[in-house]
């Protein structure tokens, strides 16, 4: 799929480029990472100036702040339990982040950094390494039972342990994969369409008619892509919370 | 596909930005962002449960001047029966030592009115036996020439006697 004359382009959105001018060439100071910073910028101007009137009859930023804050403070309650309070920040920042980094990618021009694979397979790992540290230290050698189900019959082992350990570390895999795969197909999806409508507009008389189809399907497609946007960053921030909760409680 | 050409040092590049852009993200957002939403919200749980509070202690105090009222109210309704009670009780009494009274005058002027019957009749009767034997002499003297008095009085008797009318 090379961009050559009027063929589709779908994969040229997803290059790297340096940004910010030769200070961001000098330490190689990505689009992807300036969509970051955009990124936690939004979340910490909602955050903060969303919650600057701290009301107790709170207004539409305020609610908005403080519905994110609930959300994510149930989900980690009600899925790792109270011991899951002191991972609150990490959850809601990781949710936040993927979120308004799926939702930013949405906007004609902007760069989506959760279509890296690199990425997603980054916060994937930080995931991966927090549950294993946390697990370690709350069990410390226990933390192998994990691998061992208690009650299990003993020549099961064999079999068992294996897929144990495979499962729990194709975890970071799966969690990378899912988020990166749906945010790479809707935005390949949306640039094959928008290339028709724009294709299918130069064929003549009937061209503009016929690219009212693509561009229909287009509209749709950016709804679905909202939903998939906060699908995905809510399966991210869950799967997390499943993870914390076998690493507190060991199954 | 651009993501996967790990030649490219971009590719790393970015994610050494994503560790330090991320890591700053968590650094602030749990160190300062976050406490104060939470605190935000402690403070509308705490004043939303004082507020219940207070509205449940009006509640009982409401109910409790609804219950003083309702014992209240009942007491005076059983004072003004007991007042009804007794005020019928008294009249009834005093209709009844009236009447009481007003028979017993009655009673007492029949007996007097009967007593006067009595009287007038055997003063009638009395005079009766005088006439019928005065008659009786005077009969028996003009047939006989003469009569004895007693044995006429004694007649007389016995046939009065003989009536049931003495």
């Amino acid at each position: 799929m090379a961009a050559e004359g009027k063929a589709i382009d779908a994969l040229s959105q997803f290059q790297l480029a340096t940004s910010l001018g030769p200070i961001g060439a000098s330490v190689n100071f990505t689009q992807s990472n300036l969509y970051m910073v955009f990124a936690a910028a939004i979340i910490l101007g909602l955050m903060t100036w969303g919650m600057r009137a701290r009301a107790v009859v709170p207004g539409r930023w305020q609610s908005l702040a403080e519905s994110a804050y609930e959300f994510i403070h149930r989900m980690v309650t009600d899925q790792v339990g109270d011991e899951g309070k002191r991972f609150f920040p990490f959850v809601f920042t990781l949710f936040m982040f993927v979120l308004v980094g799926n939702m930013l990618g949405l906007f004609p021009y902007a760069f989506t950094f959760t279509s890296h694979i690199a990425v997603t397979f980054g916060l994937a790992a930080i995931v991966f390494v927090l549950i294993t540290v946390v697990a370690w230290s709350l069990h410390g050698k226990k933390f192998f039972g994990y691998f061992f189900p208690e009650g299990a019959p003993l020549w099961l082992a064999p079999i068992i342990v294996p897929v144990e350990i495979v499962s729990y570390l194709s975890r970071p895999v799966s969690l990378s994969i899912r988020l990166f795969a749906n945010m790479v197909a809707g935005h390949v999806m949306l640039k094959v369409f928008a290339t028709f409508v724009v294709m299918l507009a130069g064929l003549g008389s009937v061209g503009p008619f016929l690219s009212i189809m693509p561009l229909t399907l287009n509209v749709a497609l950016v709804g679905f892509e909202v939903l998939v946007a906060f699908l995905q960053a809510y399966v991210f921030a869950i799967l997390t919370c499943i993870y914390l909760h076998d690493a507190v409680h060991l199954h | 596909m651009p993501q996967l050409d790990f030649a490219n040092p971009l590719l790393i590049a970015q994610v050494v930005w994503l560790l330090i852009i991320f890591g700053g993200l968590y650094l602030l957002l749990a160190g300062r962002v976050l406490p104060a939403v939470g605190e935000v919200l402690e403070n509308r749980a705490n004043r939303i449960a004082s507020d219940l509070e207070a509205a449940q202690a009006a509640k009982a105090e409401a109910d409790a001047a609804m219950a003083e009222l309702r014992a209240a109210t009942a007491k005076a309704r059983g004072e003004a029966q007991a007042a009804i009670a007794a005020a019928l009780a008294a009249s009834t009494a005093e209709a009844q030592t009236r009447a009481d009274a007003l028979n017993a005058r009655l009673a007492e002027q029949i007996t007097a009115a009967e007593a006067r019957i009595d009287g007038a009749r055997a003063a009638a009767m009395g005079a009766l036996r005088g006439i019928a034997a005065d008659t009786a002499t005077a009969l028996v003297t003009k047939l006989v020439g003469t009569a004895d008095r007693a044995k006429v009085d004694a007649a007389v008797g016995q046939a009065l006697a003989a009536r049931g009318n003495a």
